[in-house]
């Protein structure tokens, strides 16, 4: 077997015509992340500082402490430049391909969040970029789509498939795989082969290494829970990377979507319970676990947040989650609506509606996730306005504002 | 026949079918038209969900035959339904060959393939990094296992596959997915001359459209022609026209003979 696993998964499933970039990036991921080579490391952190404003700030969330009778921090990566966790990787990325001689940048995006980080990170280092994106999230994250072209960037509509992240994933391999000599796929989470998982991951651990000395600075110890939202794991995995060796219950929430179940006649699961309810298969470069139907077909995942909407998930979260340091728990489609609106309107933050799976989770376990109690705030929620405005309607949501004024206005809908 | 004979006497040729497209019936009358058109040996398309080594051309063959209610398991029915003498190679994706059965990694199904009468595989996303237990597997039942060597395999890579190849060695003639294409790559000869020294069979694919194209490239040192766009392309023409299985039939065994003359054409030319 590989040796650059996570237990039982990671690997190098990838057509032969990648494998000698894999090596070169696997090199460079070494020399240059790994051992600061030509000081890559400390231009990266300078660079994450002032084009990113980094460090992100810990935050205690007022109203929610005293609606859980808990301590409750907010890590708000909302506040990176961009509005997500995605530029920390992003930016460490496509700086990685200046040293190494590529000139040319390709990722694919899901809710739009990593297409815009690796836009903007390629026009703030001059690299043209080209990002490749499913027709249905075109269509239900809009204003990215607006964001990356005009930083610059090509965006291509894959028509595959459901037309979500698991084909734009492939159509992006398939661009590699012509391109790979002046190339660098920039790929948005935890995923695809080695050396993607680990280097995505160092790069999104800034996250963790600020909020341990944060909590301990502030509050005086280390959090009882950390939460995070999981679609591929990248903002997961980096906000639980240094409290892995700690006495700290840490928790993957993952998109319930609208059931559990699976439908395997239609090929589909309502949801992106990858963690949950996965099995052990091989997607995208990596074995990890994957929603499939029993032949080993990839099955079509469902979540109201595009950006959750995956059939897998990082190798190595898998991992810790079989090896049971990680608890992987989800909340539905229904429970993430609710508590986008409540973070908006108790702490005045509007979150990603990925992140807001996380703060679900946080109101149906209150009462057993300790006193002291971290969720990252992966990312902010202006993108997902639009959505949530008309899922939230759709389900009759008491809880959601009404927007009768535009109707006082312009007699118009909504 | 075994894979390696099947490459003995005259350059071979070899086309691709996905399985099942458009349909069980039509698709088995296909892949004997091509047996009758002068197919060496044959590569079968075992359809995955996500083929991230095709284009376009066979990521909608994929389609349709996944449509039609193509499973590993009906798969091999089909490959015992066919009439045809020449060696079945199955071509596929890592994820189906390691679920099939009871989870004792690839060996279930390369047992049941065996039992079929598939001779070897070609598994695009299976660098010989990852190639372990399926080279294990296969050498347990006597089966060969391709592998694809692209025009960026140099040095070690070269080396590791050399030890791990069998029946035939896959020469991607292009960077890139596959695909039809109108010119003949130029890094054909320099991948040729990079392997000469081994062994087995040199079979090259990716973007062959012509007989004019298989001429070239057999002249240019190659033991065979792989082709697959410019027959599903057939296939899929027939299909959106809604011809009859034998008119799309006569067409892909014309079309088969056109490339078989092509590649005896061309060792003609180098002899
Ligand atoms: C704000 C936000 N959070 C979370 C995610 C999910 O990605 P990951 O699981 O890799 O953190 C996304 C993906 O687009 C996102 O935009």
């Amino acid at each position: 077997m590989s040796t650059n696993s996570f237990g039982e998964y990671g690997g190098q499933y990838v057509p032969e015509a990648l494998m000698p970039a894999i090596e070169e990036l696997t090199d460079a991921y070494e020399r240059y992340v790994r051992e600061n080579e030509a000081g890559f490391i400390d231009e990266f952190r300078q660079r994450i500082r002032d084009f990113g404003g980094r460090p992100t700030p810990l935050e205690r969330a007022e109203q929610l402490s005293q609606r859980y009778g808990t301590d409750v921090y907010l890590k708000r990566e909302d506040l990176l430049h961009g509005g997500a966790h995605k530029l920390n990787n992003a930016l460490g990325q496509v700086l990685l391909a200046k040293y190494m001689g590529k000139d040319r940048i390709i990722a694919e995006t899901g809710a739009g969040q990593h297409g815009t980080a690796t836009a903007m990170a390629a026009a703030h280092l001059d690299m043209p970029c080209e990002i490749y994106m499913g027709k249905t999230d075109i269509g239900r994250q809009r204003p990215n789509v607006f964001r990356m072209r005009t930083n610059g960037a090509e965006v291509n509509a894959v028509t595959t498939g459901r037309g979500t992240l698991k084909e734009a994933i492939s159509e992006t391999m398939r661009d590699w795989a012509r391109t790979v000599e002046n190339t660098h796929y920039v790929i948005g989470s935890v995923v695809g082969p080695h050396p993607f998982p680990s280097m995505v991951r160092d790069f999104h651990a800034l996250i963790s290494e600020e909020a341990r000395d944060q909590t301990r600075e502030q509050v005086g110890r280390l959090p009882d829970a950390v939460l995070a939202c999981a679609g591929g794991g990248s903002n997961t995995m980096g906000t639980f990377h240094h409290f892995l060796e700690d006495d700290v219950d840490l928790y993957a929430v993952e998109a319930g979507g609208s059931s559990l179940s699976v439908d395997e006649a239609a090929g589909v699961a309502p949801n992106s319970a990858s963690l949950s309810t996965g099995e052990e298969g091989v997607l995208h470069g990596s074995r990890t676990k994957v929603l499939q139907d029993s032949h080993g077909q990839i099955m079509e995942s469902h979540s109201v947040s595009a950006g959750l909407d995956y059939a897998g998930v990082g190798p190595e979260l898998a991992h810790l989650v079989d090896e049971g340091r990680v608890q992987a728990v989800n909340v539905d489609d229904v429970a993430a609506l609710e508590a986008f609106h409540r973070l908006s309107q108790l702490e005045g933050v509007i979150p990603a509606l990925e992140t807001a799976h996380a703060f679900g989770y946080l109101e149906q376990e209150q009462d057993t996730l300790g006193d002291l109690v971290l969720v990252n705030v992966s990312g902010r929620g202006d993108k997902d306005l639009e959505t949530v405005l008309e899922e939230t309607r759709e389900r009759d949501l008491s809880i959601a504002p009404d927007m009768e004024i535009f109707r006082e206005v312009a007699g118009g809908s909504l | 026949m075994s894979l390696s004979e099947a490459f003995s006497r005259e350059p071979a040729f070899v086309p691709y079918l996905a399985a099942g497209d458009p349909s069980f019936e039509a698709s088995l009358a296909y892949v004997e038209a091509l047996a009758r058109g002068g197919a060496d040996a044959i590569e079968l398309g075992l359809p995955f969900s996500e083929p991230i080594a095709e284009g376009p051309t066979i990521q909608e063959a994929i389609v349709r035959s996944l449509e039609a209610g193509m499973t590993p398991e009906r798969f091999f029915e089909f490959v015992e339904a066919l009439d045809v003498e020449v060696p079945l190679v199955c071509m596929t994706y890592y994820n189906l060959v390691y679920q099939y059965g009871d989870g004792d990694g690839p060996r279930p199904f390369v047992q049941r393939a065996a039992a079929a009468g598939i001779a070897g595989f070609v598994i695009p996303d299976l660098p010989a990094e990852e190639a372990g237990p399926l080279r294990r597997a296969c050498d347990e039942f006597g089966l060969d296992l391709v592998f694809i060597v692209a025009p960026t395999t140099r040095g070690e890579r070269l080396e590791r596959m050399q030890e791990y190849v069998s029946g035939y060695v896959y020469v991607q003639a292009r960077l890139g997915t596959t695909g039809a294409r109108d010119e003949v790559s130029d890094h054909t000869e320099e991948s040729l001359a990079r392997i000469a020294d081994w062994e087995v069979p040199k079979a090259v694919g990716f973007g062959i459209k012509t007989g004019d194209h298989a001429q070239r490239i057999v002249s240019a040192g190659a033991d065979g022609i792989i082709v697959g766009s410019a027959l599903v392309d057939i296939v899929a023409q027939g299909h959106a026209a809604d011809e009859d299985t034998a008119t799309v039939a006569d067409r892909l065994e014309a079309k088969a003979r056109e490339l078989k003359e092509g590649a005896l054409t061309g060792a003609r030319a180098v002899q």
